[in-house]
């Protein structure tokens, strides 16, 4: 897939210089109508960790954005223009990515950036898209990026983020006086799902016992163990991603941690149970902004999962793959209605766009760019209750869009 | 900070070590005897973690899965040593190294390409699920049937190694290959034997890794980095190094995670560092 991608770019530049050279040898006798057709194409960056602990996930989101894009040209484009979905591999590396999204602005000559899917790596990103004034619609959860010092109007954020996630969470786990042990990865993911739990557990009323910072991409967590158990906590809250959440959860259930206590995730995500087992999972409750159970009550959801298993071989879509259709097709949507692809123009699009395209309403707030929308708490089945291989969780709450679980404008400093 | 505690962090580290101790002997088995740098060394590991799931899910046993998959990835190994790092013998030592490290990304697409790159569950055998109360607290039953195997095999190696005519042959082979020969030993054929072994060993530790970690492509990276790390300290090619200093930097790291959490990955290459700036061959490593 990203190859197919690679090479259609590759041919699209060989072209590119090909008619620069004609241009420049022929004079006047350049063709114009083709030179339009190959500038005319709106080009989409998408940079996504393909190799690495979150490849599954970058892997899915490609699947999606390509879709939301396959569905957009099928329907004749934006504004008759075809568009493109010019895929980079960041290898989950903030200079890897920054040197790849140059590139797709300064040699692919990108309209816009959607994508990366580690919130320390999508701060990189949209340094430089913030400094090279191009759209950026970041789809990894992030706090910091709403927040005035890394926002710019050219910033949009549709994943959910951290307060917004962990507020949900906690709300329909936690209870006053509850006890709880936070695991917490040692980066900026795991760092705002700490602040963002202890600002949730602070409104309840429920305690923290202790927390371990665990390094990034540990493959053994059992030195954590018998400390975490220690603590007595009733509930082990466990703020990490990708793979490191399958490891962890594996082994606190090894080491018999959910006897004792409940085991709460911020993001429970679909690949990693798939990579463990039901048994292992089963109980371990967590934020999701999809999941594609939703069909049965929301329509948007069922169109969208319709078309995902029509285009891969009856796959359904997962949480952070979906990002990828919500984040493009909010941006293509802004597009079609500003026109074309004027930046500024764009920008007032998103401001004003209300948009469900896979999981119910959705906007971007004024202030901070940040995506309106609902938030899941879901819980994994046991595997006696799993109607099929993929039907993983039942939803606890469905929490409807509202700016009352974000912080306010003025909280993240911007003026009101 | 209770003694309880501290006990169970210690047990932990050394359960931490008994994985570390046979990726690392294999590792050091292959440079002892051949002076072979295996880079390849942690992609063989996470082969070894593939081929014993497929072992188990076909036969529905992960008995079987511990038994044919080290065997069958270490015949891949002699395999490997025959086709291609036989060709380098008597080159620099960048050779193999060079090969080996190319070979591990030829293994982790290759697998990437049949299993796919998504992590792939491996359950804990039924028989060892669950934990057992040691007194200052619980532990996985697996764990503990993990030291015990791999206390288990390290004697058998050693047994192997001391006592028997192979292992006679083995190690004079590692001393003085030339003189090997004159005697009349076919040396190639003990090489061959020794690759396959010290690969067999990284398959093993594989699929013991395989119910504790989720089994992946990219589980071998991480791997090689700690086996090194372990060889190195414990002294190049030195088998009772590998094991004192498998189990040292097991229990190292876990009593880390126990004051300084963040700190456990990085601690294993500060005391690479003390050890090398204090015994440069290594703690039983001989002087070059």
């Amino acid at each position: 897939m990203t190859k197919d991608n690679r090479n259609s770019n590759r041919f699209h530049i060989s072209r590119r210089h090909m008619l620069a050279a004609i241009g420049t040898g022929a004079g006047v006798m350049a063709m114009p109508w083709i030179a339009r057709a190959a500038d005319d194409n709106i080009r989409i960056g998408f940079p996504t960790p393909l190799t690495g602990p979150f490849a599954a996930e970058a892997k899915d989101q490609v699947k999606s954005a390509e879709l939301a894009v396959k569905q957009v040209n099928d329907k004749g484009g934006v504004d008759g223009r075809k568009v493109e979905l010019l895929v980079r591999d960041d290898k989950l590396n903030g200079g890897e990515a920054a040197t790849r999204t140059l590139e797709l602005i300064e040699k692919d000559k990108v309209h816009a950036i959607v994508g990366s899917l580690s919130s320390a790596v999508q701060l990189a990103v949209n340094e430089v898209t913030r400094a090279r004034g191009v759209l950026y619609v970041s789809i990894s959860q992030s706090d910091t990026i709403n927040e005035i010092k890394d926002f710019s109007k050219y910033t949009f954020h549709e994943a959910l983020n951290p307060t917004m996630t962990t507020a949900a969470v906690a709300r329909h786990s936690f209870k006053k006086g509850t006890k709880v042990a936070h695991l917490v990865a040692d980066y900026a993911y795991g760092h705002e799902m700490l602040r963002g739990f202890k600002r949730a557990q602070a409104a309840i009323g429920a305690e923290t016992v202790g927390e371990i910072m665990h390094p990034f991409g540990a493959a053994d967590y059992s030195t954590f163990m018998p400390r975490l158990r220690s603590m007595r906590p009733d509930i082990l809250c466990i703020s990490n991603f990708g793979r490191d959440q399958a490891n962890s959860i594996k082994q606190a259930v090894d080491f018999g941690l959910k006897q004792s206590a409940k085991i709460v995730v911020p993001v429970l995500l679909h690949n990693q149970r798939l990579a463990v087992s039901p048994e292992v999972f089963e109980g371990v409750v967590g934020g999701s902004n999809f999941y594609w159970g939703l069909e049965s009550t929301v329509p948007s959801a069922k169109a969208f999962n319709d078309a995902y298993r029509a285009a891969n071989g009856g796959a359904i879509p997962t949480d952070y793959g979906a990002y990828g259709y919500t984040g493009v097709m909010s941006l293509l949507q802004a597009m079609q209605a500003a026109g074309g692809t004027d930046t500024d123009k764009v920008i007032a699009a998103l401001e004003a766009l209300k948009y469900d395209v896979a999981k119910g309403p959705q906007y971007y707030r004024k202030c901070d760019h940040q995506s309106v929308q609902s938030v899941l708490v879901l819980e994994s089945k046991k595997k006696a209750d799993m109607k099929g291989d993929s039907d993983l969780f039942s939803i606890v709450a469905n929490e409807a869009p509202s700016e009352q679980v974000l912080r306010t404008c003025a909280e993240l400093g911007f003026p009101t | 900070m209770d003694t309880e505690l501290i006990l169970m962090q210690l047990f932990s580290g050394v359960a931490l070590g008994a994985i570390l101790v046979i990726t690392a002997l294999g590792l050091s088995i292959i440079f002892g005897m051949m002076g072979v740098v295996n880079f390849a060394h942690g992609a063989l590991f996470m082969v070894g973690a593939y081929a014993g799931l497929w072992v188990a899910s076909l036969t529905g046993s992960f008995w079987w899965g511990l038994l044919v998959a080290p065997v069958m990835i270490g015949v891949f190994g002699m395999l490997i040593e025959f086709v291609l790092i036989r060709r380098l013998y008597g080159r620099s030592i960048d050779d193999p190294l060079l090969l080996t490290f190319g070979l591990s990304y030829v293994l982790v697409e290759g697998v990437r390409i049949v299993f796919g790159s998504d992590g792939i569950p491996f359950p804990t055998p039924s028989l060892l699920t669950g934990v057992v109360d040691l007194g200052v607290g619980f532990f996985p039953i697996y764990r503990i049937f993990v030291v015990a195997l791999v206390f288990a095999i390290v004697v058998l190696l050693w047994l192997g190694l001391e006592k028997t005519k192979f292992g006679l042959i083995v190690r004079a082979g590692s001393r003085d290959p030339m003189m090997m020969r004159v005697l009349g030993v076919d040396i190639s054929k003990v090489w061959l034997a020794v690759f396959g072994l010290g690969v067999g060993l990284a398959a093993l530790g594989g699929v013991l890794a395989g119910p504790m970690r989720s089994v992946n492509p990219e589980m071998g990276a991480l791997v090689l980095a700690e086996a090194f790390v372990v060889t190195v300290i414990g002294g190049l090619g030195s088998l009772v190094g590998a094991i004192i200093a498998g189990l040292l930097v097991g229990v190292v790291i876990s009593m880390t995670a126990l004051f300084a959490p963040e700190m456990a990955t990085i601690v294993m290459f500060a005391l690479m560092a003390i050890v090398l700036l204090i015994r440069p061959q290594g703690l039983f490593g001989k002087l070059a």
